[in-house]
């Protein structure tokens, strides 16, 4: 992990209430992998204190991008950034998604919901780069929640996509949508990868486990310092057992769904 | 401007430090975490984290909420206890010249002292910073620190227990900060360092609960630098044993300002939270002070306020 102090924005691009920062940061996008994350700063005064965390939704050369939406006073500062400014990052940090090579040729799903497509992109164009075709759910509230759906179709990936008002798409949850088409015997997956809101990933834990399937989530969290030093960002999760709060900036920010202790389980 | 570098040692009596900064306990983690980014040698102490004799489970999640120019925390000392500390973490501190001070929790008095008794062994530890002060353990924010009686006790079981100088941490959520300070310093601890944070609450207003899971968090950051100055003050006034001051130290000028008033250390918290180089810019910026002010010592300016 390295403090890059003034990582250029060497891109932007807004789509709806979403936008996307390309920063330059040669030593992070070298050590960049899917499921990892930078934290940000997102100006040099006192308020907002804390970074941010954001996923690294694509590494491109030497650049590493983020995807966002403005959902407070940090992402709002953010969203005003223009190419040409830098940003203070640290990164990559925590541990990303698993990449088992012996998933080529079997069927790979990626659930995403919202802001949470931002890893499973980056996921997306790495496992094809290790010859392994990943089909994936993408879901959102409406068809304007869907901002790299273009970017997906483009890149030929094999996609089902639904919206809750039934805008674009299936009509309905993405996790309820997965359930009808695994149902039908459609995928016969070997690995589910997932990030996206909590009730989102918990239906897509329950159906993984039901059939057996290994499945991996990217969890978020407001966080101190996303470097494992303040312990502020932690989740229950089974370890042998027992449980106990693990802090998802160090042993995650991707669990496997088999240790997460989701909202409501009896523990 | 001078070309020589300021002397930025100073002298606990106890301890000397290669300068003034001392990484905060609960900020710094066991100090390894930053090594990716800083050189640890380069610190004048690191505090560590908070121990108790076992592993601490911690409070439930939201453990973290932003306030303007500060961070309300409630951690609950999470932690991995003294035996795993010595036997795994310990062993990687081995070339870290830097003083290392732990930070002491007990549930009970006889906890401190066990953790104390099991790190007495430790040649690595230079000194205990007594953990009186955390308000996240117990319901409502009790601490040993809140009166005179119980940091006097602690304290004294304290010293008659170590092997080590005792350092005791105070807590701001008190009437008044000289009397604890005075108890302490009665009780026969080496130093006092102040302040821990501050006893708060936030609230979402759309759910209309607490931001934390624990209801009450401690306050720290920008936010009570001034608050803590004060105290700091205050007590660098009333004691002989030297002070360590702390509370929302950001840059070099704001741990000037707690040397100025009394401090003859200070302690960097949530700055190392925000920004993993923290500790090592300030020092540096604590040295463009003393050249710009042509300081030669940086001792020459502790407890020089001109009030």
């Amino acid at each position: 992990m390295f403090r890059d102090s003034r990582a250029l924005i060497s891109r932007k691009e807004k789509w709806n209430n979403y936008v996307l920062l390309g920063l330059r940061s040669p030593q992070i996008a070298r050590h960049a992998q899917p499921g990892r994350f930078l934290m940000v700063r997102v100006n040099d005064q006192p308020y907002p204190l804390l970074r941010r965390p954001f996923s690294i939704h694509a590494r491109i050369k030497d650049m590493v991008e983020i995807l966002f939406t403005r959902a407070g006073t940090g992402t709002a500062i953010l969203a005003e950034k223009n190419e040409g400014e830098s940003l203070d990052i640290l990164g990559p940090l925590g541990k990303g998604f698993t990449l088992k090579r012996n998933l080529k040729g079997k069927t790979v799903l990626l659930v995403g919901g919202g802001r949470g497509i931002a890893p499973l992109y980056f996921l997306a164009r790495k496992l094809r780069s290790l010859k392994i075709q990943p089909t994936i759910f993408y879901g959102g509230k409406t068809a304007a929640d869907l901002p790299i759906l273009e970017k997906l179709h483009k890149h030929g990936f094999d996609l089902f996509v639904s919206t809750d008002d039934g805008s674009l798409g299936f009509k309905g949850l993405v996790s309820t949508l997965l359930q009808a088409e695994v149902q039908r015997s459609r995928f016969r997956p070997a690995h589910i990868y997932s990030c996206g809101p909590e009730p989102m990933m918990k239906a897509v834990a329950a159906l993984a486990s039901a059939r057996g399937i290994p499945a991996e989530f990217s969890l978020e969290s407001i966080m101190g310092c996303g470097i494992g030093a303040c312990w502020g960002c932690v989740r229950r999760i089974r370890k042998g057992d027992t449980e106990e709060w693990a802090k998802i900036c160090e042993e995650g920010p991707v669990f496997r769904g088999s240790e997460i202790v989701w909202e409501g389980e009896d523990s | 401007m001078s070309i020589q570098k300021p002397d930025l040692a100073t002298d606990l009596g106890f301890l000397k430090l290669r300068n003034p900064v001392l990484a905060a306990s609960g900020t710094f983690g066991y100090g390894l975490e930053f090594a990716p980014f800083i050189n640890l040698n380069q610190l004048g102490g690191i505090v560590i984290k908070g121990l108790y004799f076992h592993p601490r489970p911690g409070n439930p999640p939201p453990r973290l909420a932003e306030s303007s120019s500060g961070l309300i925390n409630s951690i609950g000392l999470q932690g991995i206890g003294v035996k795993a500390f010595s036997e795994k973490i310990l062993p990687q501190l081995k070339k870290v010249t830097t003083p290392l001070i732990v930070n002491v929790c007990g549930e009970t008095d006889e906890e401190y002292a066990e953790v104390i008794g099991f790190l007495n062994a430790s040649e690595q530890i230079a000194a205990f910073e007594l953990n009186i002060s955390c308000p996240n353990v117990k319901k409502d924010g009790f601490c040993p620190a809140l009166n005179t009686e119980t940091t006097f006790s602690l304290v004294q079981l304290a010293k008659r227990t170590s092997r080590r100088p005792v350092i005791t941490k105070l807590s701001p959520n008190v009437t008044d900060i000289v009397e604890i300070a005075r108890a302490a310093e009665e009780a026969g601890s080496d130093a006092i360092s102040l302040v821990n944070t501050f006893l708060a609450l936030t609230v979402d207003v759309e759910t209309r609960r607490p931001k934390l899971a624990n209801v009450f968090g401690g306050l720290s950051g920008p936010a009570i630098k001034p608050l803590a100055l004060r105290m700091v003050y205050q007590v660098a006034k009333a004691v002989r044993i030297p002070v360590i001051g702390m509370g929302g130290i950001m840059t070099g000028r704001d741990a000037v300002e707690f040397l100025i008033v009394g401090a003859r250390a200070v302690e960097v918290g949530t700055a190392n939270l925000v920004d993993p180089e923290a500790s090592v810019r300030i020092i540096e910026e604590i040295e463009d002070y003393c050249r710009a002010n042509r300081i030669k010592k940086i001792e020459e300016v502790i407890g020089t306020l001109r009030a």
